[in-house]
């Protein structure tokens, strides 16, 4: 068994990048999991669905990026019997992954760390959200229990606990640091506490209403959920978008992508010391929001983007405005980056802090922005580009160092090619309708949508079921990659850094806890 | 470091907008002036991200940008709840940070004052209530005020502390 596999029998998937879907056993399952990572795929996510109503199976999907295309595998396993092949010797990602399953189906991994990762005590063990025959609207009171970390032994070695509420306005999650002195020798995350059945409340939704839901997923990122629920939903139906849609959309995606890097940049200053760099930034960031809301009609771009095409479309005098605007934010970004990378007591913070070396970044899978600081040159919108893309030939940002600097630097890099493409799209922005009827589409296909968001990749798997109804949605924050490397960023750090370092990497919480 | 200065006088006092004005930045400064009087430099906030999908986080970090300038009115986020006058929740309160909220509500030092935070926070939002969600805050801890909006704007945020503020005797 081999890829050959994978050419003679995958079928064409509707996505809006090439992918291929094909039925494995579980023998295969692995043997062909373990040839794409010979391959150099790295393990994207893993979802499952509850299927015992049709056939009497679970199902478990892993879809792997390689070169050029998606792949996803998909097993069948025994509605009496639900335990699958672990891919996590492979691919560390699918770890959580395969724990995140079984909290939610009951299906179960055959080996590797069973502790819950996303059920804390909230329903019992016995009860598995997702299924079928388990009522969306059940309540079950928490019950609080103790969980496993594990712990670090030895002289002097003490633990700090924090969280889930931190110290900031930031999302909930819980770090135990085990350290001596102030150096960290261990840590480990405890996720999940954002988590609010976002998968179960899709299947109460019409397929034409999910976008919001997926706008939603993670605030952050709404233009990038939103698009890729919208391309797995167009691809399900058939719907072609216009050009202008496109392009529209890939401004929404660009200006989400610039808005974040820029705030970000302002607080990786604040972290270290440099109040004056949160100002400068917050403020551009601020004149950005407020810009959104007079073009867009929101701030951060939530519901823009909506089945077929885009809410509103932008006339002549707002795309001069759009390009005025572009100018200042590229002549401030300029300045300011001068300004950072000639502070050395900014520079003396970042460089070597939290650094993420390429060979662990290439073990771990890292996704995205991380994995470009570290050397992983994978950008969707370069690799596997969907339209518009495909004709605008962005460059992908890339760092060796892995450390904070780098962070820091490939975010200046991609607001720089970000306000680039921004501006070629303004410029070029084709005619036509920023509306396309999206009709009915058959029952029990699944369609994927993919966007590189400012994170990094994130999927929708989305399942049509009958009528006009969600069966199954799977959403897919890269954050689920890039945790882990945070726990292996920080050994040998001293705790007072790791603001610092945490928000190089800024990941989701709710986009990693759905 | 010339530089830096330079840059700084260029930018001035971004908050900073003629009083008789309609522009958003007078209201800001209005606002300000008026939690001054009833406070002093004294009001602390905590913030609980109870479930949120960070959408909210979004527009209560933006509060202290120079635009709203909170820390200038003397406005300041806390690291402890313990510390604080106002509780501001955003999410639908997810049964994973249930226990956390409550602890934090009851830790606050009165009088207190909690104001559910978004759509999400105010009615449960798109969420609703679920396995994993209790909906909006006021089915958890006892809630003095909501801001509706998804996410609410900075300035709905303001305008919902002088709101509060204004009326002490409520919850």
């Amino acid at each position: 068994m081999s890829l050959e596999l994978i050419a003679q029998e995958g079928r064409r998937l509707p996505a809006n990048v090439p992918a291929r879907r094909v039925a494995v056993d579980a023998q295969q399952w692995t043997a062909v999991a373990r040839q794409l990572q010979e391959a150099g795929a790295g393990l994207f996510t893993l979802w499952g669905a509850d299927d015992r109503d049709r056939d009497g199976m679970f199902h478990v999907f892993a879809a792997f990026l390689v070169p050029g295309e998606l792949v996803v595998l998909e097993l069948a396993v025994a509605g009496d019997r639900p335990v699958y092949p672990s891919l996590e010797r492979g691919f560390p990602v699918a770890a959580r992954l395969q724990r995140a399953i079984h909290d939610l189906l009951g299906i179960r991994a055959d080996e590797g760390d069973a502790r819950p990762w996303l059920r804390h005590g909230g329903w019992p063990e016995d009860r598995f959200p997702l299924r079928k025959d388990f009522d969306a609207a059940t309540a079950c009171p928490g019950v609080s229990r103790p969980y496993p970390f594990v712990r670090v032994e030895g002289e002097g070695v003490h633990e700090i606990p924090v969280g889930p509420i931190h110290a900031g306005t930031i999302e909930p999650g819980h770090f135990r640091f085990s350290v001596v002195g102030e150096k960290v020798l261990r840590l480990e995350e405890r996720l999940g506490y954002a988590h609010k059945g976002v998968a179960k409340r899709f299947e109460a939704l019409p397929l034409l209403e999910g976008h919001r839901l997926a706008a939603r997923v993670c605030g952050d990122s709404t233009v990038a959920f939103s698009w890729a629920y919208c391309a797995a939903l167009e691809a399900l139906a058939g719907a072609t978008v216009s050009p202008r849609t496109a392009s529209l959309r890939a401004l929404a995606l660009e200006r989400e992508r610039i808005a974040n890097h820029v705030g970000d940049l302002g607080a990786l200053g604040n972290d270290a010391g440099f109040a004056f760099g949160l100002t400068q930034f917050s403020a551009l960031k601020e004149r950005m929001l407020r810009l959104n809301r007079e073009v867009f009609g929101q701030r951060y771009l939530m519901d823009y983007i909506v089945p077929g095409g885009v809410r509103s479309d932008v006339g002549p005098r707002t795309v001069r405005l759009l390009l005025d605007e572009g100018v200042g934010i590229e002549r401030d970004v300029v300045a300011l980056r001068a300004i950072y990378d000639e502070h050395a007591g900014l520079q003396d913070r970042f460089k070597g802090a939290g650094q993420l070396t390429p060979s662990i970044a290439k073990t771990q899978g890292a996704f995205g922005l991380v994995g470009r600081a570290s050397g992983i040159e994978q950008d969707l919108r370069v690799t596997m580009p969907w339209a518009p893309y495909g004709e605008l030939r962005p460059t992908a940002a890339l760092r060796m160092e892995g450390d904070v600097a780098a962070r820091v630097q490939v975010r200046f890099d991609e607001v720089m090619e970000s306000l680039r493409l921004s501006r070629l799209l303004l410029e070029q922005l084709p005619q036509g309708s920023t509306s396309a009827p999206v009709a009915a589409v058959d029952s029990d296909r699944i369609g994927l949508g993919v966007v590189e968001g400012w994170r990094g990749p994130v999927m929708v798997a989305l399942e049509a079921g009958a009528p006009s109804a969600i069966r199954r949605c799977h959403v897919h924050d890269p954050s689920w990659q890039n945790w882990p490397t945070v726990d292996h960023a920080i050994i040998g750090n001293i705790v007072p850094d790791f603001p610092l370092i945490n928000k190089s990497f800024n990941l989701a919480y709710s986009g990693h806890d759905g | 470091m010339l530089n830096i200065i330079k840059r700084i006088r260029r930018t001035g006092i971004l908050s900073d907008a003629p009083p008789e004005s309609d522009q958003p930045e007078a209201r800001v400064r209005g606002i300000h002036e008026h939690l001054h009087r009833v406070f002093g430099r004294a009001l602390r906030i905590r913030h609980v991200d109870a479930g949120s999908c960070n959408g909210c986080e979004l527009e209560i970090q933006a509060l202290t940008n120079p635009y709203y300038n909170l820390e200038g009115a003397g406005i300041a986020f806390v690291a402890s709840p313990r510390h604080a006058d106002i509780l501001l929740v955003t999410g639908p309160v997810s049964v994973n940070m249930e226990e956390a909220l409550k602890r934090a509500y009851d830790v606050m030092p009165e009088p207190r004052w909690v104001i559910a935070v978004g759509d999400c926070g105010a009615c449960g939002g798109i969420f609703g209530t679920s396995y994993a969600t209790r909906g909006r805050v006021g089915d958890v801890i006892p809630v003095s005020a909501t801001v509706p909006g998804c996410p609410p704007e900075p300035m709905a945020l303001l305008q919902c502390l002088l709101h509060i503020t204004s009326h002490p005797g409520q919850p």
